[in-house]
């Protein structure tokens, strides 16, 4: 329903390392490979051959350009995916109910057998972590891989989202983000994790941590190599005595 | 609110019937797949966490496989040409119908000049096979895509320390502290570099990127160093003159291990000057330091000494790491005096060789683990160098590529860092030095098979592929005076080299997975003209194409006779350790793919084709005593082919003297069963003693026979100065009675270097600098493979078009903004493209996105697909010739060492203009023989 | 945002038809019988004509009745509820007029006060979407219920009221633009706080994550040139306000009316495409608006 659980026991979200994320696109197609083939309807593509396709996908990867003051340009790519929001306005909005926040977890999911496609909620998302798709017509999101997380059908290990299981870089990291002792809670903690577009109000679940300072000290001239060759006997000189040490 | 009710989910969905573990193939990676079953389909791929490649994870084009599995694009049946060549008008046959217009034309060039055929195949990973047949048939023309592709880097390791990157050796991810990359945009490692990069970023290793364009891994690096394209050398060669200067190399390594301390003869006049001074059984000859004695230098015990000299015969011989220290120490290479050439500040030069000098020599590593050397010195501890490199085309496109890729492997041996705890190591079969390899064979007997494997490692002027006139024997020209280390061959070369008949004419092309009327070819307008060319007498110039493809590519439309091959979930392959298996740096690997699905169609596995073939060519090796085919398909091959008794195609499951065994053994009829069992793969790990100093540790050594990766223990040491290269220089200087034409004397002086140099890439010597002040680069997108990706329901709306990335002082400098078309010509002609802005970039420097463009009508796309309409090659300006210069001579666009097309050399000018309705050149429609795909794709097979 | 048909159809119209609704509530004009009749017959069409319009904006317009359960948040199930409570009730006082020549005056006044309520729960759909900060404020009530009203007074003929609430309108509309042009450099939202990487430098998309389009980019990521926004924005006063003022100043004339109605809903219609066109959603931040 859609009014928004006023708390969730947990607090599940992915923490994404903008610092890792090479912008390979594989959480991209394995998301839109589970999610086709598995709990909700097919994730699909319109006019998927011809000269303007249109399809739905739950992740994207975006490349930034950073251009600090003084250094060079820096190319950060940039995964988008639901961040299933505390305040999540999608849900408000929806008339029908489709939207919702599961109490036990956070996620926030469609139940696609409402959903009418009017495509406020999409709207309502600052993010642009929703898609209607285009042949099914009913509003597609992440659904935080709901039906594999929990999946005892799956081994242990394998009960994560699919997009983190398929990071070939590591960059993608799943847990609870309600409990400060996760180890995701820990690597938010760390390396400064950050929300996106806070002033909007939306509380995110999912954190995003910064790329490391790059380029530092570049140019500078300090700790040059001492020259052996200006010694005794210039390098020759320096390599007999060298080779006797060794 | 109260009011909370939620739906009911079910989180526990059943996840498919069956999981059937083979390898992807939406790449050369090979990673580990479990595709899942529904309803006997295939439903949903993810990667084997079970497997020594990938661990799990998958790339982009790795989970977009069933996609790739399902394209429209996919042949159908055998084709034979009924429209002219291009038109893409063809007719579906059968097979026996394909096979006897084949045996047509093949049988009666293989009884009277085998060389009249030319077989070349793509990045396909069975060369062991295809090349057995080749040799079976016995062309001397046989050869796969390395030569434009990456020879430079395969062949400078291999000639220089006995392995390369990628299936040859990795960087110590666990260990390494400071990483250096190299022109990398994606490479064949794709999942293996992205996962190592990971755990460098979960260390806090440093990542330093050295290219011109800074995304995908450039992107995460902490110091990107955007050089001057074609550069790189330079920049290496200084960074080496500022660690020897500082006397930061690892000279207890240097000694022990390379041939630093071999004696190189000084003499100018002497019949060997610049050789290597050798013992009476062919050693290399070092100074031992305990006794000041001349010594070989894996006599046991012996100390070779770095800065030994000797006279003999009136003679003097000082050693190889003088005359390193002698080369680099020159104010040639101060960093002063390279900045301005590599485009970046000389401080920055030498910071960055004192960050490897720290961390290299600081902050060394130890491992406690004993292992014995070749001498029979036995180590307590394995002494690491945590820094390492990787580098790939950046480096090797180039035409001074393989010395650049030599500065490179120099470096890194300098500061003790290969095959040591934290720097480079090899994968099995490697390390395996260029002594070790076959060398090329060319010897044509009609009706007989070649006189040994076509490719293979030159040591000199002896070793080359010549006619008794001294011409080429190949129609690609390798192993020639033009590229006398071409190792890999020269399949860029073929189709001009053909159509001009120029060694010689040929009668048949015969190619597997290339696309070479499109994106693997230079000069792309140019080679789709040449193929559908005609002579005085009405008949095409190369007379006969035979294609083998599985899906509607573009070089379909240019051939005559097509073989469809299966999709990688429908055939039997093998990785195979005789060819490129998928070891890591601690076990030895080899895998295969199975059909996991047959196909629905009428297609046929090539290497099964070619075993059909095979046979109906009467070939020796495909035929039994009484002429029956001798293989029922690849499989039966693969299970019971022997190249030497007790080595055959897969290592594991082999029968052994007690029971079932590895490397060694009796075939066994189980073996591909026992495969699927094991997910796909097998897998042995290297013994704790032997898993470093590979190429001079007993342990390994031993192992490796053990395995059958060799019949006996073959330690070798660094070759940092190339006798075989120094061999063709002396040639080049007079020396020796199989001399090089005139006009390439002074190239092959100044090219052949024994030790590494950097001359600038051959193109700045053609196209006038002024005119053409701008290097123009493609990368690879890590979500595409090449042209295949475009078929991809998914990944073609990742990368539908692609722009022209401008850097910010030229974007200003031309008014461009955004949706903006310019005109981007080279000395051989020009495109006309959408143009885009790139902050992080050199400012010299443009690049696009790798074969995105395609041709109207191919791939089962639509004819106004954005690929057709926006997208383009940048291959139309490349050309396979560099222009004539003064002596009329029109010389290969390759490295003149290895023939190494030189892709990235290109250099072009830019300019605004109106925005056209298509890309330039428009190279017409072809009718597709699949039809178009479907409207909408809807996938999924459970409900 | 895209600027679909169907939902510049469903506000257009069902904006003038509550107006009107609302003006014959009222009893403006003070009409029964087949006259009555008429009237309400317009009004109805056009408000149900847009609440239909609407539902082809829908993937699944044979679920449209689940949209009535979520009228605790949602203004787009609480637009549904007003809807049909207006169209009840007025429905009722429609009946009682045309059918029994009867006037349930308070019933009437109160319809007249539900139809102003639904078209300010029409307009709370889009002011309380907070991403489109240009729609995300008080002014966009006001003008939904000022349109409404222009669009009531003329249909009901109401001259002066008319030509007074298009005045207004008018000039309301003008200043809504103004100030609804800074509205979303005003939120502080950019590429750099989209993408939180604002605190290192200056932050541009480099490259979108697919060459294709997108539900997101075909539906919030339209742009309108300057340019056109300024030509197309002049038209629409002109034909909206200006020109059916003028006409309504000449002596009257069935003809003329009905221009001037043609003239204003064509004009409304182009400042409702403006209205959806110039919106800019945040998820522009992330398609590269700089
Ligand atoms: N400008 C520019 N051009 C380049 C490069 C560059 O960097 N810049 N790189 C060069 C390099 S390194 C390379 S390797 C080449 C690659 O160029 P190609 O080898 O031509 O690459 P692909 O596009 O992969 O084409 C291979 C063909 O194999 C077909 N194929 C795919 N799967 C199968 C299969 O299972 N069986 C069969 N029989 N066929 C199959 C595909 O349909 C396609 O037609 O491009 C070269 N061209
Ligand atoms: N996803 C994907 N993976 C692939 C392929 C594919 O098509 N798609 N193709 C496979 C094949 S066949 C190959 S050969 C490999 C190639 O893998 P890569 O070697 O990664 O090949 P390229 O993409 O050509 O990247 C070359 C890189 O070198 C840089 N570069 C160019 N000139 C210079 C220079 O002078 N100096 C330096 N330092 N850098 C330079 C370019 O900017 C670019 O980043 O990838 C393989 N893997
Ligand atoms: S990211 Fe968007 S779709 Fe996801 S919960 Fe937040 S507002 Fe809703
Ligand atoms: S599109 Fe579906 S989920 Fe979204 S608001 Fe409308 S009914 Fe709710
Ligand atoms: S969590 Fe699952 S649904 Fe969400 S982006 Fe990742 S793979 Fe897609
Ligand atoms: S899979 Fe990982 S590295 Fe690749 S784009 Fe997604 S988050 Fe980035
Ligand atoms: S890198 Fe990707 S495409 Fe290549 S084999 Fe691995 S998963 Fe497949
Ligand atoms: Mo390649």
């Amino acid at each position: 329903m859609t009014t928004l659980p006023e708390t969730t026991q947990r607090k599940l979200g992915l923490v994404i390392d903008l610092d890792t994320c090479v912008g390979c696109h594989a959480c991209v197609t394995s998301c839109k490979g589970w999610n086709t083939e598995n709990e909700s309807a097919p994730l699909a593509d319109k006019d998927a051959y011809g000269a303007n396709p249109v399809g739905a996908f739950l992740n994207r990867i975006h490349s930034f350009e950073v251009k600090p003051e003084a250094a060079p340009a820096q190319t950060v790519h940039f995964p988008k995916s639901c961040l299933h929001c505390e305040d999540a306005p999608c849900v408000t909005v929806c008339p029908t109910g489709a939207s919702y926040k599961r109490v036990e977890d956070g996620i926030v999911l469609v139940n696609e057998k409402d959903c009418i496609g009017c495509g406020l909620c999409a709207w309502a998302c600052p993010y642009g972590a929703r898609e209607m798709d285009p042949v099914e017509k009913v509003m597609k999101k992440c659904t935080l891989c709901v039906d594999r997380i929990y999946n005892e059908n799956l081994p242990e290990v394998d009960r994560v989202p699919v997009c983190v299981r398929t990071c070939p870089s590591g960059a993608r990291h799943f847990g609870d983000l309600g409990d400060p002792d996760s180890d995701v809670s820990k690597l938010v903690a760390e390396r400064g994790g950050f929300d996106l577009m806070p002033e909007q109000g939306t509380k995110p679940v999912n954190k995003y941590l910064p790329p490391r300072p790059k380029d530092q000290d570049i140019d500078v001239l300090a700790p040059f190599l001492e020259p052996v060759t200006t010694a005794q006997g210039g390098f020759l000189g320096w390599l007999d005595r060298a080779l006797e040490k060794v | 609110m109260t009011h909370h009710t939620q739906p009911e989910i079910d989180t526990s969905p059943k996840v498919s019937d069956e999981v059937r573990k083979t390898t992807c193939y939406m790449c050369a990676c090979r990673c580990g797949i479990n595709v899942h079953m529904k309803k006997g389909q295939v439903a949903y791929i993810e990667g084997n966490r079970d497997h020594p490649v990938n661990k799990g994870v998958l790339c982009a084009k790795g989970a977009a496989g069933i996609m790739q599995h399902l394209s429209p694009a996919r042949l159908r049946a055998p084709m034979k040409r009924v429209g002219e060549r291009g038109s893409g008008k063809f007719e579906e046959i059968s097979w026996d119908e394909a096979y006897d217009i084949a045996v047509k034309w093949l049988k009666p060039i293989r009884e009277t000049a085998p060389e009249k055929l030319a077989f070349f195949t793509g990045r396909d990973q069975s060369q062991s096979f295809t090349s057995w047949w080749a040799q079976a048939f016995g062309t001397p023309n046989y050869a796969a895509h390395g030569g434009f592709c990456s020879v430079n880097m395969a062949a400078a390791g291999i000639y220089t320390m006995g392995g390369a990157f990628w299936e040859f050796g990795q960087p110590d991810w666990d260990r390494t502290k400071l990483f250096m990359l190299f022109g990398v945009a994606e490479d064949h490692d794709s999942n293996p570099i992205k996962m190592g990069l990971g755990k460098l970023k979960a260390r806090g290793a440093k990542v330093i990127g050295v290219n011109p364009i800074r995304s995908g891994y450039n992107a995460i690096a902490d110091e990107w160093v955007g050089i001057t394209p074609g550069t790189d050398g330079l920049f290496i060669l200084s960074l080496i003159h500022c660690l020897l200067k500082a006397g930061k190399v690892d000279l207890s390594y240097l000694a022990q291990f390379t041939n630093s301390p071999v004696l190189v003869n000084e003499d100018p006049k002497s019949p060997e000057f610049g050789l290597l001074l050798k013992t009476d059984d062919g050693k290399d000859m070092v100074i031992d330091r305990v006794t000041g004695k001349p010594a070989a230098f894996d006599q046991p015990g012996v100390q070779p000494d770095l800065a030994g000299t000797l006279r003999r015969a009136g003679i003097s011989h000082r050693t190889v790491f003088q005359h390193i220290a002698d080369k680099y120490l020159t104010d040639t290479y101060t960093p002063e005096a390279v900045a301005d050439r590599i485009g970046l500040p000389a401080n920055r030069i030498h910071r960055i060789a004192a960050e490897l000098a720290r961390v290299a020599f600081d902050e060394a590593i130890e491992i406690d683990q004993p292992w014995t050397d070749f001498r029979g010195t036995k180590h307590e501890k394995m002494i690491g160098r945590p820094v390492s490199f990787h580098a790939m085309r950046g480096i090797s496109a180039h035409s001074n590529g393989f010395q650049t890729c030599r500065s490179l492997h120099l470096l890194q041996i300098l500061l003790g860092s290969v095959e040591t705890p934290g720097g480079m190591r090899f994968k099995p079969p490697y390390p395996k030095p260029a002594t070790a390899h076959p060398k090329p064979h060319y010897n044509v007997t009609p009706g007989k098979p070649l006189d040994g494997p076509h490719l293979g490692f030159t040591h000199g002027p002896d070793d080359l592929c010549l006619t008794p006139e001294g011409e080429p024997a190949r129609i690609d020209k390798a192993f020639s005076w033009d590229n006398p280390m071409s190792s890999h061959g020269m399949m860029h070369m073929v189709i001009s080299n053909a159509h001009a008949g120029d060694p010689y004419k040929i009668d048949t092309l015969f190619m597997y997975m290339a696309n070479m009327a499109w994106n693997s070819s230079m000069n792309t307008s140019g080679v789709m003209k040449m193929l559908t060319d005609k002579d005085e007498s009405g008949e095409y110039v190369i007379p006969h194409i035979i294609y083998s493809d599985a899906y509607s590519s573009e070089m379909v439309a240019y051939s005559d006779l097509i073989l469809p091959d299966t999709t990688y979930l429908e055939r039997h392959d093998c990785i195979s350790l005789l060819d490129r298996p998928i070891s890591e740096a601690d076990a030895v690997a080899d895998a295969i793919r199975w059909p996991v699905v047959e196909p629905d169609r009428n297609v046929k596995g090539f290497q099964s084709a070619l075993v059909d073939l095979g046979a109906r060519l009467n070939l020796p090796g495909f035929v039994n005593e009484d002429g029956s085919q001798k293989f029922a398909d690849y499989a039966d091959y693969i299970v019971s082919h022997e190249r030497r008794p007790g080595i055959g195609p897969l290592a594991g499951w082999r029968i052994g003297e007690t029971g079932l065994s590895e490397g060694r053994g009796a075939p066994n009829e189980g073996q591909i069963d026992a495969y699927i069992q094991n997910g796909g793969f097998w897998s042995s790990h290297i013994p704790d003693d032997a898993l470093f100093y590979k190429p001079w540790n007993m342990a390994y050594q031993n192992w490796a026979v053990d395995i059958g990766l060799f019949d006996k223990p073959t330690p070798y040491i660094f070759t940092l100065w190339s006798e075989p290269m120094r061999r063709f220089q002396l040639a080049a200087e007079g020396h020796g009675t199989r001399q090089p034409p005139e006009h390439l004397r002074e190239r092959i002086k100044l090219t052949l270097d024994p030790l590494p140099v950097w001359y600038p890439p051959l193109e700045d010597g053609h196209a006038d600098p002024v005119e053409y002040p701008i290097h123009a680069l493609t990368q690879r997108p890590m979500a595409m493979y090449h042209s295949w990706g475009s078929q991809n329901a998914w990944l073609r709306q990742i990368h539908g078009h692609n722009p022209m990335y401008v850097p910010t002082k030229i974007w200003e400098a031309n008014g461009f903004s955004d949706g903006d078309w310019a005109r981007v010509s080279s000395i051989h002609g020009e495109i006309t493209v959408p143009v885009a802005h790139m902050a992080a970039l050199n400012e010299n420097t443009i690049w696009t996105w790798n074969a995105i463009g395609k041709r109207a009508g191919a791939w089962a796309l639509d004819k106004d697909a954005p690929e057709a309409k926006k997208g383009f090659l940048l291959n139309h300006i490349i050309h396979e010739l560099l222009p004539a210069k003064g002596d009329g001579l029109r010389y290969a666009n390759s490295d003149p060492v290895t023939g190494q097309a030189a892709w990235f050399d290109l250099r072009v000018k830019i300019e605004k203009v109106r925005t056209p309705a298509r890309s330039y050149p428009d190279t017409g429609e072809q009718v597709s023989p699949v039809g178009r795909g479907p409207a909408n794709v809807r996938q999924k097979v459970g409900s | 945002m895209h600027p679909a048909a169907s939902i510049i159809a469903f506000t257009t119209l069902s904006g003038m038809g509550f107006g009107l609704l609302a003006f014959l509530g009222l009893g403006f004009p003070e009409v029964t019988g087949w006259s009555a009749f008429w009237f309400f017959f317009i009004a109805f069409a056009l408000a149900v004509g847009g609440l239909i319009f609407s539902t082809f904006h829908l993937g699944h317009p044979e679920r449209a009745l689940k949209a009535f359960t979520q009228w605790r948040t949602s203004w787009l199930s609480r637009e549904g509820w007003a809807s049909v409570g207006t169209l009840g009730l007025m429905g009722i006082f429609a009946a009682f007029l045309v059918l029994f020549g009867i006037r349930l005056a308070p019933l009437g006044w109160l319809g007249a006060l539900a139809c102003m309520a639904t078209v300010y729960v029409t307009s709370m759909i889009y002011a309380s979407i907070r991403t489109v900060p240009r729609w995300s404020h008080w002014s966009t009530s006001v003008m939904f219920v000022a349109y409404s009203l222009s669009g009531g007074a003329l249909l009901s003929g109401e001259v002066p009221a008319a030509i007074l609430f298009l005045v207004l309108t008018g000039i309301a509309q003008f200043f809504a633009w103004k100030f609804g042009d800074s509205r979303f450099a005003a939120t502080g939202s950019t590429a750099g706080t989209a993408t939180g990487l604002g605190q290192f430098g200056k932050v541009r998309l480099f490259e979108g994550p697919h060459t294709s389009d997108n539900y997101l980019t075909k539906e919030m990521v339209f742009v309108v040139a300057r340019k056109h926004s300024v030509k197309l924005r002049s038209i629409a006063l002109a034909l909206a306000f200006a020109v059916p003022v003028a006409l309504l100043l000449l002596p009257f004339h069935h003809l003329l009316a009905a221009l001037a109605v043609l003239c204003h809903v064509t004009g409304v219609l182009i400042t409702r495409w403006l209205f959806f066109a110039e919106a800019e959603h945040t998820v522009s931040l992330f398609y590269g608006r700089d």
